[in-house]
């Protein structure tokens, strides 16, 4: 009696553990919200997991940082709902919250430390750990020596870089970006991307949200697409780019490639050509045939399409 | 520390270091100093000087030779006209009049000056007045009996309770001058903190700051922290200038230091200036955070608050109306209408006395109005802070707080 015992507790103590590593981030259930009589974003549901980059990709005017204030409650959707950690947003969620807007700005007179600690006050921080930790990521980013300057003063650079420390001073579970690379140099951006890639190795959830492709390609794991407010491509980024393989490789070959079998077509690319197969050929059959050719082959690599392309053609059928 | 409490310590920092702030709380009693400087110095140009002024006169009606020696005026006989013009030219005297042979009939004087003048000088005239009926009445009657006739009033009010004992307030110039300065105080303090109000929230809106606040407090905590932070700011102001009026006055002059420690403040007069002061500020504030939530600028917004920041001054404007016809029912409609009633129940208190049900019907109104505009500045906060551009037209406002 007393094993089973046991053995029931011990399950139902793996079940608790399961469900709170099993536990979504951000869940978002069928939100539409219309502004005067327009549909911004319909019937959208998506979800976020801990220790995940979550990419919210899409043109401009596509829905994006409507859908992000949404899941902030800064406006409430017209149906639908959000829950984040498995609760509706209050004050205690949002504290577990950073958001760095793409609407966003500093109280201009303040300086730079006021700035951090106060925003991070209202995040439940207390004012010496917000100075501790503002100073420890001032250090990080290179901002200390201008800790005491007004905002004003700051480049808009630098000012973005202060508010991405604003956005992650409480240590929040849950990191939304919108636009986070789009005021910063290449350094700088650099910068910040390490920091994104640090927080996911925390087990934190980020959600990037960006039109430009090629910075989630780099980052994320998995991402929802949207055009004109609804849901286009959602899931893992690599199972996507899969699904919309073109069947061609990229060869970077010394020599004339002349005629192969099972190409039905060559595009020039910047240093590679992209070769095009027939449905019966494998890539493992043609870098067969290009061997036994006797080139040297520099490169090979399956194509996979950039975003760019899969989106143009996913959406390109709606926006006509 | 919750987070009313960190943005409201937050406002109240923020505003009292605002050099608006500073200018406008040390420019009361900065331009009061000034203006005691200035009154000072010309009061000591225009002070008569200690010598004695010689004023001719001509007697052709006879028997005006006593009291020629007034204070610091001496009259000064002349056998002729032409002997007094002469003495006048000369500058051996100020001016000179001339009392006609048929002054007792006509009651005419003729008076020459050589200053450029829109009347005669209050001085000259009580002296001449005086100098003419004494010299009229002397013989005739007693000394008493002419000093009445110079002066023949002196009335003293006592006002009673409707149960005929004294009343604790006796009115007068103290009763109108306490309301009327604490009218001022507070209409002043109303606009001025609306106005800030409106700044921080146009410069959050400006400095696209919204979002991130809100992704951190919703809309309640921002309004009742801005709107008490500014408010203890605000009375900190009110407190400065209210410390430094007595001060100020005291030093403008003795004699009206003297008059001030005669009044008497009722401590219910005291209360419900308070509750007033508090009531008023609350309402509009509340609803400037509105006005500031839907304009897409400070500037805008304020135009848009003065609206009804107007209402707060409004009843200095028909002040003497408000003299003249204390009772009138005009005056208990605007009484509970709750822009004009904080100024207004002030100033009636001071001059009448307001009954007790207008008081507690303008409170009433007072508080549903500001739980009104607190819901309503709510919503328009959450609905148009995000918005930046254009202003809303007042039916789209009526439609987005129907949806909203």
């Amino acid at each position: 009696m007393q094993v089973l015992w046991s053995i029931g507790l011990n399950s139902a103590i793996i079940l608790l553990i399961e469900s709170v590593y099993a536990m979504q981030a951000v869940d978002v259930y069928n939100i539409t919200k219309s502004f005067a009589g327009k549909t911004v974003v319909g019937d959208l549901s998506f979800s976020v997991a801990q220790g995940e980059i979550f990419g919210l990709i899409g043109p401009n005017g596509a829905g994006k940082t409507t859908t992000l204030r949404m899941m902030m409650d800064i406006i409430k959707p017209d149906t639908g709902s959000v829950t984040v950690f498995g609760e509706k947003l209050g004050e205690t969620t949002k504290n577990k919250l950073g958001y760095l807007p793409e609407e966003r700005g500093l109280y201009k007179k303040l300086s730079v430390l006021d700035s951090i600690t106060y925003l991070a006050s209202l995040k439940g921080m207390s004012k010496p750990a917000a100075i501790e930790k503002a100073n420890q990521l001032l250090a990080q980013t290179g901002m200390l020596p201008h800790q005491s300057k007004k905002i004003e003063e700051l480049s808009k650079g630098m000012a973005q870089i202060i508010q991405f420390i604003t956005t992650i001073i409480h240590d929040p579970l849950l990191v939304v970006l919108d636009e986070p690379f789009s005021a910063l140099d290449p350094v700088n951006t650099e910068l910040l991307k390490g920091m994104v890639v640090d927080l996911k190795n925390q087990g934190k959830a980020v959600i990037l949200s960006t039109h430009q492709m090629n910075q989630v390609e780099e980052l994320c794991d998995r991402i929802l697409m949207v055009n004109k407010g609804r849901s286009v491509l959602y899931g893992n980024l690599v199972e996507i780019k899969s699904k919309y393989q073109n069947h061609a490789v990229l060869v970077d070959i010394e020599g004339v490639l002349g005629e192969v079998e099972g190409v039905t077509g060559k595009r020039d690319r910047r240093g590679y050509t992209e070769l095009l197969l027939d449905d019966s050929t494998t890539p493992q059959q043609l870098l067969e045939r290009l061997v036994g050719r006797g080139l040297t082959i520099k490169r090979f690599e399956i194509a996979s399409p950039p975003l760019n392309e899969i989106f143009i053609k996913v959406a390109g059928g709606n926006n006509e | 520390m919750n987070k009313t409490t960190v943005i409201l310590k937050h406002e109240f920092i923020a505003t009292i270091k605002r050099t608006g702030f500073i200018i406008l709380t040390l420019a009361l009693p900065v331009l009061a100093l000034l203006g005691i400087g200035v009154i000072r110095i010309v009061s000591g140009v225009i002070t008569p000087p200690a010598e004695i002024t010689k004023i001719g006169y001509v007697d052709e009606a006879g028997g005006f030779d006593r009291f020629t020696e007034q204070g610091n005026i001496s009259l000064v006989p002349y056998d002729s006209s032409g002997a007094a013009l002469q003495a006048l030219v000369d500058k051996n005297i100020k001016e000179y009049f001339i009392i006609p042979p048929d002054f007792l009939s006509s009651g005419i004087i003729n008076r020459f000056t050589t200053e450029k003048e829109i009347t005669p000088a209050e001085s000259t005239i009580a002296v001449t007045k005086r100098f003419i009926t004494s010299n009229l009445l002397t013989g005739r009657i007693s000394p008493d009996e002419i000093n009445l006739i110079e002066s023949p009033l002196g009335l003293v009010t006592t006002i009673l309770t409707p149960s005929g004992d004294v009343a604790p307030e006796q009115g007068g110039l103290s009763n109108l001058l306490v309301p009327g300065v604490f009218g001022i105080l507070l209409a002043m303090s109303l606009s001025f903190s609306s106005a800030y109000v409106i700044q921080g929230l146009g410069e959050e809106k400006e400095n696209r700051l919204m979002e991130i606040l809100l992704s951190s407090i919703n809309t309640r905590q921002l309004i009742t922290g801005k709107v008490l932070g500014i408010g203890a700011a605000g009375l900190v102001q009110v407190v400065v200038w209210v410390v430094s009026l007595p001060l100020l006055l005291n030093l403008a002059s003795s004699s009206i230091g003297g008059f001030l420690s005669t009044i008497q403040i009722p401590a219910n007069f005291l209360v419900l200036g308070v509750v007033y002061f508090i009531l008023g500020y609350l309402l509009f504030a509340v609803l400037s955070a509105g006005v500031a939530a839907i304009s897409p600028t400070a500037r805008e917004a304020q135009g848009l608050a003065a609206m009804f920041t107007l209402f707060s001054v409004a009843p200095f404007w028909f002040f003497s109306f408000l003299m003249l016809f204390p009772n009138s029912p005009v005056w208990v409609v605007f009484s509970i209408f709750p822009f004009s009633a904080p100024v207004l129940v002030m100033l009636r208190l001071g001059m009448v006395g307001v009954p007790a049900w207008q008081i507690i019907v303008s409170i009433a109104v007072l508080l549903l109005s500001i739980i009104g505009g607190l819901l309503l500045a709510g919503r328009l906060l959450r609905v148009y802070l995000l918005m930046y551009g254009k202003r809303p037209g007042l039916g789209e406002i009526i439609r987005s707080l129907r949806h909203g």
